[in-house]
C-alpha cells in the first residue's frame, strides 16, 4: 500500500515535470482530486510549485488551489512562488492582478506579511474596483495571519470605505466588521453613501452592510419607541420604568422626531424585503425589528412568511426568529396564522417551531381554532411532536384562562391514550395545570391514581406521586393506598420516582400519620440503603425533618410548614422567552448561546450623538488621485472619476467606445472644469445602477414607456429646463448650442430606442453634465456659492428619497431636497437656499377631524408639498393624529373611501395611540387634478368617522423650474383659450418682489422662475396627476395694480388659481 | 465567514472537502454524525450544530449533506442561502447534483468553489458569471478536451462581473431570438377530514428562459397585478418601476432564471381542483383494515387534471396493502410504509379509485391516527389564481423576438387529513 502510494506520487511527479502541458494538467487534476478527498499530497509540493508561472490558465488555477492548500505546511518552498505573484500584481489586466492578490494573501506564511501589506495598500488604490474588492478581502486574511498589522489595515479600510463602487462596499464593510468593528467613527462620513448604495450592492454585501448599519444606528440615533407605544406583553417595560422619571417628561412633551438619517436607513432597506436572497430579507427584517418605530415593524411580516416556502433549513431559521418576534408582538403574525399550520411532511424541528409560534399567537379570539388544530397534532404519528403539542395545550390553558377547563378535560381524555409518551406528557402538563388552579380537582387526581398502574414513564409516575402528596388532603383515601403500592415496588422504580415516593411518604406522615407511619418508616429504611446517594441523602434529611427525636431540634416543628408550604405555580413559558437578548437573525440567536465573535447590540443612547458628523465635508483630500488635478474641490470627484471611468472602460467593451467618445469630446468642448464635473455626473449615474430606473435613465429618457415619461416630467420640474434638461434625446438639446456632444449622444439614445441599459446611460450622462456646467458658468454671480454646494449636494442627492432625487443641475433646489437639507442643518447651504428659493409661507394646517366628533381622536392635515413617495401622481398629505381622549385608541386606519375608485395610499395601521400622544403619518392621494374632496373613513378599532380632505387648487401643483426663455417659449404654446388673465389690485404691503413671491407660493406650490425684469414675476409648476404645465406670470404695473396671467391647459384650475391668487395678493 | 465545506453522503462518508482558510480537520464532522445518529430521519438533523470550537451549518439536498464549518458569529441564513446556491450551481452545471456527478467532475467542482468564495466570503454566485469563468462540462467538450488537451476554464476573462448589469454577460448572440415565460402556480392546502378547506393559498413563480441577442430591455405587464400580494424579484427587476406602475421592467440574464416569485393575496378564495372521498378504517381486534379512496375533479375551470400522484404514509402497524386501482398503478413499500398511487389523468366520467384491504400486524392495537394523503397534480394552460400576463415588450434592440407564455398549476403541499 505504502509502496503503491509512493509509486503513484512518483508517477504524478514525472507527469508534472514532463514538457507536455496536457500531462501536467492531467497530473494537477488528479492532485486536486486527492485534495478533495482529503488525502495528503504535500510531498508533491516542489514539483507543483515549479508550474506556478505556467501560461495555461487552467493549470495555473489548479496550481493556485494546491498552493493555497499546502503553503502553510511548506513555507520555505512556498516562498519560491512569491515573485511570480509580485510580478502578476503589476499586470495590466485587472483580473490577473486580482487573482495574484487573492492567492498571495491566501498563502498563510508569516514571512510575507510585509509583502502582503504593500500589495494590499497598492491594490486598495488600484484603478479597478474589482482589484480594490480583492484587497478588501485580503485585509481580513492578513489580519488573521498577523493581528499586529491592525493599525495599518485600519488605514486601508478607512480609505476603501470612501470608495463609491458598489463592488467594493460589501467587502470593505466585511473587513471592517472583522478588523475594527468598534471604530464606528469611520462609518459616519460614509453612512449616507452606504445607505444609498445598498440597493445596488451584491446580495451578500447587503447582508453584511445591513447588519453593520443596524449596530451603527443603535449607537447614533435615539429610540423611536415611545414609552406610551410600548406593548403590553413587552418585558422591556420594566427596563423603561427604571429609566427614571426625568426622561419621561420631556419625551412626552415634545413628540419624537426621527433623525432623517435614521429614516433614510429604514427607507432604503425596505425594498430589499423583496430580495430573492433569504439572508437579505432576514437581515432587513431584523433591522426593522431593532430600529423601526413599533408600528412600522409589521412591514416585514409578509416577507418573512414568504420565506417559509423556501428550503427546510431556511424555514428553521426563519421560524426561530418569528417565534421570538411573536412573543413580543402577537399582532404582527396573527393574520398569517394559517401559514404556521403543521403539515405531516414537515421535519420534526420545523413542526415544533410552528407549534411554538401558534402557541404564542393564541388569544381569546383564535384559541378555539388553534385548539382544534392541536387536536389533529396530538394524534400525529410523530410522537415527539404529539408530546410537544400537549405541552403547547398546557401553555394555552395557562395563558388563556377561559379555555383552561376545556384544555384540562381534553388532557384528561388523553390519559387513556394508548401511546405512552402522550400519556406521560399529559400527566406532566396536567400536574402543572393543577398547580396553577389547585381548587376542586380531586376528581382528576383520583382518575390519575387509577391510571397509575398502567403508566410506566418515570417522569409521569413521579408527577402523579407529587400530585398525590401535594393534594393528599383532598384525596385522603387514595393517597395512603398508592403509598402502599409504592412501598412494594420501591426497589424497582427509577430514581426520580423514588425521590417522589419518599416525598409522598413524608407528606402523608405529616397529614395522616395514623395510617402511614409504618409505611413511611419502611420506605425511609429502603431509601437509607439505596444505591443512589441522592436518595440516601434525601431519606436522611426527611427522616430528621419529620420523625421527632431529641437530636432533631427546632426544624422539626416547622416540618409541616416546610413540606406542605403552598407552592407557586410553575410558569409555562415559551422556550423563546429570553431569546430576544440576542440580535435576531444571528447565529447566537439560533443557538440561544453566545457564539464566539458575537457583538452585543448596543442599547439606544438616551441622547442622540451629534448628527452633523455624518455630513460629508466639502473637501476630502484623497492624495493618491489628486496630483494631476489642481483644484481644491477636485480630489473627491477625481476619486470617483478614476474609478468609474475605469468601470466604464473595462466593463463595457464594445459599448465603451461611445462613452469615451462623448466624454472626451465633452471635455474638449468645454473647459477643463466641465470635464471633471461631467465625471462627477457620470459617476453619480453609474452608482445608481439599473435597478433604479428612475435614476439610471438620466440619459435615456427617450424610452417610450410612460413611466419614464412621468419621471421625466417630474424631473424637469426641478431642473432649470433649457440648459440642464437631462433628456438629451429631447429635441431641445440642439437649441442649446451644445453642438456635437448633445446631438451625438441623443442620437445614440434614440438609436437604441431608449433602452435604459446603463452603459448607454453612462455615455449619455456626460452631455447633460456638460450642459449643466455651462449653466453654472452663465449664472455668474452665484458660481462661487454653487460650485461649493455642488459637491455637498452630490452626497445630499444620494440622501433624498429615490424617486425624486435627480442630480440637481441648477441652483434651484427641489422642494424635497430643500426640506431634507433643512433637516440636516447644513449651515453652509442654507444661505444659498435663501437666495434661490424663497421660502413658502407657514404651512397651513387644516382640521380633518375634531376631537369632539372623533370621540377623542382628532386629526389635522397639511400639505407638505413634497413629491409623494408612493406614486408620482399623488399629492402628499401629512396627517397628525392626536388622541385627546383618556383611553388608548387602537388600530387607527383608513377605512372606506368615497368615491370608491379614489386612489389613496393609506398609512400603515397605527396599532396603539396612547392618550395625549400624537403621531404624524403621511398619505398619498390622487386627486386627479380636481379640487373635489377626497372622502374616506378614519377608523379606530371601535368607530369609524367620515372625513374629507379638500385640497386648495394650489396644492395640486408641483413646482417646476425653468429659465425665463423656456418660460416664454412654453407660454407661447399656451395662448388663446389656455390663457386667462386679469388685472388685480394688490395690497400695498405686497408690492415688493419678495412679498409677491411669498404670497404666491403660500397659495400655490409653484417654482420661481428667475426674472430679468424687476416688475415681472414668473412662477411655473405642473399639475401633479397629469403633469400639465401651469405658468403664472405677474406684471406689476403701477403702485398697486398688476396683470396676473395664468397659462395652462387646465382652464378650470386656472380660474380657481386666479381667484385664490387674487385674494391672497389683495390681503395685507 | 465560511471556513470549510464537507460533503457527506447518505451513508455518512465525507466524499469531498474544501477549505478556504486554514485546514480544519475532518474530525469536526464527528459532531455532525452524532447529531445525524440522534435524528431518526435525515430531515430531522438540526441545520445548526454547535461544537466546542466551530459551528456546523448544514443543508440537505439530493440526499447529500453540505456541511459548512463556521468559526464565529455569522447570520446562519447567510450560510444556508449560500450552500443552496452552491447546490443550484452544481445542478446547473452537471444536470443533477449526485455524489457520482460531483465525484466525476471534482475538478470543476473545485474550480467553482474556488470562484464562489474568497476567504469564506461569497465572490461570484451568479450563474451567468460563473459560466464565463468555468465552462460547464458537456459530452462534446469532454471529448474535445481529452483529445486536444484544452480546458474547461474560460480563456477570456469575464467582463460581466464588473458591468453595471452584473447578471448579464455582454456580447450575447443568438440566431433565433426567443423569450419564454412560464407562470407556474402551486396550491398549498390542508383539507380536513370532512372535506372542508382549513387553509389554502397560492404561491407562484415566473420562470423565464430568455435567449436574446445584445442587451434587451424587457417590460412585462399583467392584466391583474392586484392579485399579487407579496413578491420577490430577481435582482434584475427594477423595483421602483414595480412599485409605481406594477410593471416588471428588467434587463434579463442570459438563459434560464427565476424572474419573480409571488404570493397571491389571501383574500381571494382559492379554487381547490380536486376532491378526495376516503374511507380508511382499522377495526379493533381484527388484523384487517379497509382502504377506500376516490378522486374527483372539483373546480378546474374545464381543464383536465393531469399527472395526479397520491401518496400516503400508512401507520407503522400496517404490514401490507392489498388494493385494487381502477386506473394507474400503486406501490406499497412495506419498509417505509409509503403507499403511492400514480393515477395519471382524472377522467370526470369515470372517477379513479383505489380500494382494498390492509393487513395489520397480528395482535397490535389499532393505530391511533389515520394517514394523511398528499396529492400532486398538474393542470396545464391555467394559472389557478387567474393571473394573466398582459404584454411583453422589448426595448433596446431592433430585432423582433419570439415570445411565449405558458401557464401551469400544480399542487404544492396539498394534504388531505383523514
Amino acid at each position: 500500500m505504502q509502496l503503491s502510494h509512493y509509486l503513484w506520487n512518483e508517477d504524478l511527479k514525472e507527469m508534472l515535470e514532463s514538457n507536455k502541458e496536457s500531462l501536467k494538467l492531467e497530473a494537477m487534476k488528479r492532485i486536486v482530486g486527492l485534495i478533495a478527498k482529503g488525502k495528503n499530497a504535500s510531498e508533491l509540493f516542489p514539483a507543483v510549485v515549479k508550474n506556478v508561472a505556467n501560461k495555461n490558465i487552467e493549470l495555473k488555477k489548479l496550481v493556485y488551489v494546491y498552493l493555497v492548500r499546502y503553503a502553510e505546511e511548506q513555507q520555505d518552498l512556498a516562498l519560491l512562488s512569491i515573485s511570480t505573484f509580485q510580478r502578476a500584481l503589476k499586470d495590466p489586466n485587472q483580473f490577473i492582478r486580482a487573482s495574484a492578490l487573492r492567492v498571495l494573501s491566501s498563502i498563510r506564511v508569516p514571512i510575507i506579511v510585509p509583502i502582503m501589506m504593500v500589495a494590499i495598500k497598492e491594490a486598495a488604490a488600484d484603478l479597478s474596483p474589482y482589484v480594490r474588492k480583492t484587497s478588501a478581502h485580503a485585509i481580513q486574511k492578513l489580519y488573521s495571519l498577523d493581528p499586529d498589522q491592525k493599525e495599518q489595515l485600519i488605514e486601508v479600510i478607512e480609505k476603501l470605505l470612501k470608495d463609491k463602487s458598489t463592488l467594493v462596499a460589501g467587502s470593505v464593510v466585511m473587513a471592517f466588521e472583522d478588523v475594527c468593528p468598534d471604530r464606528i467613527d469611520l462609518i459616519h462620513k460614509n453612512y449616507r453613501k452606504l445607505c444609498n448604495l445598498l440597493v445596488d450592492v451584491e446580495e451578500w454585501g447587503q447582508v453584511v452592510i445591513i447588519s453593520m448599519l443596524t449596530r451603527y444606528a443603535r449607537t447614533q440615533f435615539v429610540s423611536p419607541w415611545k414609552e406610551g407605544a410600548m406593548f403590553d406583553e413587552n418585558n422591556d417595560k420594566a427596563f423603561y420604568e427604571s429609566d427614571s422619571e426625568e426622561k419621561k417628561d420631556p419625551t412626552e412633551d415634545k413628540p419624537y422626531i426621527m433623525d432623517p438619517d435614521h429614516r433614510l436607513l429604514l427607507r432604503n432597506t425596505k425594498p430589499l424585503l423583496q430580495s430573492r436572497n433569504t439572508a437579505v430579507v432576514m437581515s432587513v427584517a431584523q433591522l426593522y425589528w431593532h430600529l423601526a418605530p413599533k408600528h412600522e415593524v409589521s412591514a416585514v411580516t409578509k416577507s418573512l412568511v414568504r420565506l417559509l416556502r423556501s428550503h427546510r433549513e431556511v424555514q428553521y431559521i426563519v421560524l426561530q426568529n418569528i417565534a421570538t418576534m411573536s412573543i413580543q408582538r402577537k399582532g404582527m403574525f396573527e393574520p398569517s396564522m394559517k401559514s404556521f399550520y403543521v403539515r405531516s411532511t414537515d421535519a420534526t424541528h420545523i413542526k415544533t417551531l410552528k407549534l411554538e409560534i401558534l402557541t404564542n399567537l393564541a388569544n381569546e379570539a383564535n384559541i378555539s381554532t388553534i385548539l382544534r388544530e392541536f387536536q389533529t397534532y396530538v394524534k400525529s404519528q410523530d410522537k415527539a411532536f404529539a408530546a410537544a403539542t400537549i405541552q403547547a395545550i398546557g401553555r394555552c390553558a395557562t395563558n388563556i384562562s377561559e379555555v383552561a377547563d376545556t384544555c384540562l378535560n381534553g388532557l384528561v381524555l388523553l390519559l387513556s391514550n394508548r401511546d405512552e409518551t402522550v400519556v406521560a406528557e399529559s400527566v406532566v402538563v396536567i400536574k402543572k395545570l393543577l398547580q396553577t388552579q389547585p381548587t376542586q380537582h380531586s376528581e382528576i387526581i383520583k382518575h390519575m391514581a387509577k391510571l397509575f398502574d398502567n403508566i410506566t414513564v418515570p417522569m409521569a409516575r413521579a408527577s402523579i406521586l407529587w400530585l398525590m402528596g401535594e393534594y393528599c388532603e383532598k384525596v385522603p383515601k387514595i393517597a395512603p393506598d398508592v403509598l402502599r403500592k409504592m412501598a412494594k415496588s420501591f426497589t424497582v422504580e427509577e430514581d426520580i420516582v423514588k425521590l417522589q415516593i419518599v416525598n409522598l411518604a413524608a407528606k402523608l406522615y405529616l397529614t395522616n400519620s395514623k395510617q402511614t407511619k409504618l409505611l413511611t418508616q419502611y420506605i425511609l429504611n429502603l431509601g437509607k440503603y439505596d444505591q443512589n446517594y441522592d436518595i440516601r441523602d434525601r431519606t436522611r434529611f426527611i427522616r430528621q425533618l419529620i420523625v421527632p427525636s431529641e437530636k432533631s431540634g427546632a426544624l422539626n416543628k416547622y416540618a409541616r410548614r416546610i413540606l406542605l408550604a403552598p407552592k407557586p405555580a410553575p410558569l409555562l413559558e415559551s422556550a423563546f422567552k429570553d431569546r430576544d437578548r440576542y440580535q435576531l437573525g444571528t447565529l447566537s440567536h439560533s443557538l440561544n448561546t453566545k457564539a464566539s465573535g458575537y457583538q452585543e447590540l448596543p442599547d439606544w443612547p438616551a441622547v442622540a450623538p451629534d448628527q452633523s458628523v455624518r455630513n460629508v465635508e466639502i473637501i476630502e483630500p484623497v492624495k493618491e488621485w489628486a496630483p494631476s488635478l489642481g483644484k481644491a474641490k477636485k480630489p473627491k470627484s477625481g476619486d470617483k472619476f478614476y474609478s468609474d471611468e475605469e468601470d466604464e472602460k473595462e466593463e463595457e467593451g464594445s459599448d465603451s467606445s461611445g462613452s469615451e467618445d462623448s466624454s472626451s469630446s465633452s471635455s474638449s468642448g468645454s473647459s477643463e472644469e466641465s470635464g471633471s464635473e461631467s465625471e462627477e455626473e457620470s459617476s453619480g449615474t453609474s452608482e445608481k445602477t439599473s435597478s433604479d430606473s428612475g435614476k439610471s435613465s438620466t440619459g435615456s429618457e427617450g424610452s417610450s414607456s410612460d413611466s419614464v415619461q412621468n419621471k421625466k416630467k417630474k424631473k424637469t420640474k426641478k431642473v432649470v429646463k433649457k440648459k440642464s434638461k437631462p433628456a438629451a434625446a429631447d429635441s431641445d438639446s440642439d437649441e442649446n448650442g451644445n453642438g456635437p456632444v448633445a446631438s451625438s449622444s441623443s442620437s445614440s439614445a434614440e438609436s437604441s430606442s431608449g433602452s435604459e441599459t446603463d452603459s448607454e446611460g453612462d455615455s449619455d450622462s456626460d452631455s447633460p453634465a456638460a450642459q449643466k456646467k455651462k449653466n453654472n458658468v452663465k449664472s455668474k454671480p452665484k458660481v462661487e456659492v454653487k460650485s461649493k454646494k455642488e459637491v455637498s449636494l452630490l452626497d445630499l442627492d444620494d440622501f433624498s428619497p429615490a424617486p425624486q432625487s435627480n442630480t440637481p443641475k441648477s441652483a434651484v433646489l427641489s422642494s424635497s431636497l430643500l426640506s431634507d437639507l433643512e433637516g440636516l442643518s447644513l449651515s453652509n447651504v442654507s444661505p444659498t437656499i435663501q437666495v434661490t428659493t424663497p421660502s413658502f409661507g407657514p404651512m397651513k394646517t387644516h382640521e380633518l377631524l375634531h376631537h369632539m366628533t372623533g370621540k377623542g381622536l382628532s386629526a389635522k392635515y397639511h400639505f407638505p408639498r413634497q413629491p409623494c413617495l408612493y406614486q408620482p401622481s399623488m399629492v402628499g398629505v401629512q396627517v397628525i393624529l392626536t388622541n385627546s381622549s383618556d383611553h388608548t385608541l387602537e388600530e387607527i386606519h383608513v377605512g372606506e373611501r368615497n368615491p370608491a375608485s379614489l386612489n389613496i395610499h393609506c398609512f400603515n395601521t397605527i396599532e396603539r395611540l396612547e392618550p395625549e400622544a400624537s403621531v404624524t403619518v403621511s398619505m398619498g392621494i390622487d386627486f386627479s387634478d380636481s379640487t373635489q374632496a377626497a372622502n374616506f373613513q378614519l377608523c379606530t378599532k371601535e368607530d369609524g368617522f367620515s372625513v374629507s380632505i379638500q385640497p386648495a387648487v394650489g396644492e395640486l401643483l408641483m413646482p417646476s423650474t425653468m429659465t425665463e426663455q423656456d418660460f416664454s417659449k412654453e407660454q407661447g404654446k399656451l395662448l388663446g383659450m389656455n390663457e386667462i388673465s386679469e388685472t388685480i389690485t394688490m395690497a400695498t404691503a405686497n408690492t415688493s418682489s419678495q412679498a409677491i413671491s411669498k404670497q404666491v407660493l403660500s397659495v400655490a406650490n409653484l417654482g420661481v422662475v428667475s426674472s430679468s425684469q424687476s416688475n415681472f414675476h414668473r412662477f411655473a409648476g405642473r399639475t401633479v396627476s397629469s403633469g400639465d404645465l401651469v405658468l403664472v406670470s405677474l406684471e406689476v404695473k403701477e403702485s398697486c395694480s398688476a396683470l396676473l396671467t395664468i397659462n395652462t391647459e387646465k382652464s378650470v384650475m386656472a380660474s380657481m388659481l386666479l381667484r385664490d391668487l387674487k385674494q391672497a395678493l389683495a390681503q395685507a | 465567514m465560511i471556513h470549510s465545506l464537507f460533503l457527506v453522503n447518505a451513508s455518512g462518508d465525507i466524499f469531498l472537502e474544501k477549505h478556504w482558510k486554514s485546514v480544519v480537520s475532518r474530525s469536526v464532522c464527528d459532531y455532525f454524525f452524532e447529531a445525524q445518529e440522534r435524528a431518526t430521519e435525515p430531515e430531522n438533523v438540526p441545520p445548526v450544530i454547535p461544537t466546542p470550537h466551530h459551528y456546523l451549518i448544514s443543508v440537505l439536498r439530493h440526499r447529500i449533506f453540505f456541511v459548512a464549518v463556521i468559526q464565529s458569529e455569522v447570520p446562519p441564513l447567510f450560510v444556508i442561502e449560500f450552500l443552496h446556491r452552491v447546490v443550484d450551481t452544481f445542478q446547473d452545471y452537471f444536470g443533477v447534483c449526485t455524489e457520482a456527478a460531483i465525484k466525476d467532475n471534482v475538478v470543476v467542482v473545485y474550480e467553482l468553489l474556488e470562484e464562489m468564495l474568497d476567504n469564506g466570503f461569497p465572490l461570484a454566485t451568479e450563474s451567468n458569471i460563473l459560466k464565463e469563468l468555468i465552462k460547464p462540462p458537456t459530452i462534446l467538450r469532454t471529448m474535445v478536451n481529452t483529445i486536444t488537451g484544452s480546458t474547461n476554464v474560460g480563456e477570456q476573462l469575464p467582463t460581466g462581473q464588473l458591468s453595471v448589469v452584473p447578471w448579464r454577460r455582454t456580447g450575447v448572440k443568438y440566431t433565433n431570438n426567443e423569450a419564454y415565460f412560464d407562470v407556474v402556480e402551486e396550491i398549498d392546502a390542508i383539507i380536513d377530514k370532512s372535506g372542508s378547506t382549513i387553509t389554502a393559498e397560492i404561491q407562484g413563480v415566473i420562470d423565464a428562459c430568455v435567449k436574446l441577442t445584445g442587451m434587451p430591455d424587457l417590460t412585462l405587464s399583467f392584466m391583474n397585478p392586484r392579485l399579487l400580494d407579496d413578491v420577490s424579484f430577481h435582482p434584475c427587476v427594477r423595483f421602483k418601476r414595480w412599485e409605481a406602475e406594477r410593471i416588471l421592467s428588467f434587463i434579463p440574464p442570459d438563459g434560464n432564471f427565476r424572474l419573480l416569485s409571488y404570493h397571491v393575496s389571501s383574500q381571494n378564495l382559492v379554487a381547490i381542483p380536486v376532491y378526495v372521498k376516503h374511507n380508511i378504517t382499522f377495526r379493533e381486534g381484527s388484523s384487517q383494515g379497509r382502504f377506500d379512496l376516490t378522486l374527483g375533479p372539483k373546480q378546474t375551470m374545464g381543464k383536465a387534471v393531469e399527472a395526479v400522484l397520491v401518496s400516503s404514509q400508512l401507520p407503522r402497524g400496517v404490514l401490507n396493502a392489498n388494493l385494487n386501482a381502477s386506473q394507474g398503478t400503486y406501490t406499497f413499500d412495506p419498509v417505509t410504509k409509503m403507499l403511492s398511487w400514480d393515477v395519471g389523468k382524472i377522467n370526470p366520467q369515470k372517477l379513479p379509485s383505489l380500494k382494498g384491504t390492509m393487513s395489520l400486524q397480528a395482535g397490535a392495537s389499532k393505530p391511533d391516527e389515520n394517514p394523511t394523503i398528499n396529492i400532486q397534480l398538474k393542470i396545464q394552460q391555467m394559472a389557478i389564481s387567474g393571473l394573466k400576463v398582459n404584454r411583453l415588450d422589448m426595448y433596446g434592440e431592433k430585432y423582433k423576438p419570439f415570445k411565449g407564455i405558458k401557464y401551469m398549476t400544480k399542487a404544492g403541499k396539498f394534504q388531505v387529513r383523514t
